[in-house]
């Protein structure tokens, strides 16, 4: 997908939409910034899950529509899947969570290391998902 | 009723329009339905999937095309 563009045609393909936390804290960090990365490969898109809990009518049909959606929380307060959850939309997903990698919350700087480590999750899950 | 089409005229955004179209001419509404073309414009409703349907200026489904019996019950609403 062209870097610049973030709406996608569903014609002839898949659609997966990228859902981080983005929260304040280290692992909110490490969940969005993960997820840009692993956006900018192209496999998903990045999803704004503010438009979600604002209510926004285009938000909440673009994250019904997706054929995935692979949530990306920090920690396990699960803010994302649960505001996705307070719509109706729990299904067709993918979750990650920061910390179950073994990421402490708020003693870990967002380290490239660690943002990789997230980045390799998001591609395990998604292609085990995939395969099943 | 405005009903606008998202999507940038792609197969299933025509069969979206066609649905749409015969949806609201068998519930006998006094309807204008426009095809939004411009990203930036999809972009500016919240949607990051196309096709899309938008009634009143409110997103009813995106992503996909209902059926003429699903979109009769948006329009209802």
């Amino acid at each position: 997908m062209d870097k610049k563009k973030s709406c996608s045609c569903a014609c002839g393909r898949t659609v997966t939409l990228l859902v981080p936390c983005s929260g304040a804290a280290d692992t909110g960090e490490i969940a969005d910034r993960a997820a840009r990365k692993f956006a900018m490969g192209g496999c998903a898109g990045m999803f704004c899950l503010a438009g979600v809990g604002a209510n926004l009518s285009g938000f909440i049909a673009s994250a019904r529509g997706a054929d995935r959606l692979l949530v990306v929380d920090g920690c396990n307060l699960d803010c994302a899947h649960k505001t996705l959850a307070e719509k109706g939309i729990t299904e067709n997903i993918i979750h990650v969570r920061v910390t179950d990698l073994g990421i402490v919350k708020g003693k870990s700087p967002a380290t490239a290391e660690r943002i990789d480590a997230v980045v390799a999750e998001l591609g395990n899950k998604l292609t085990a998902s995939l395969k099943s | 009723m405005l009903i606008q089409i998202l999507g940038t005229g792609c197969p299933k955004c025509q069969k979206l329009e066609e649905n749409a179209r015969q949806a609201a001419t068998e519930l006998s509404l006094d309807f204008h339905i426009e095809k939004v073309k411009d990203l930036q414009q999809i972009m500016a409703f919240g949607v990051m999937i196309t096709p899309a349907l938008v009634v009143d200026g409110v997103v009813k489904v995106a992503g996909k095309i209902s059926g003429v019996e699903d979109i009769k019950k948006m329009l209802a609403k």
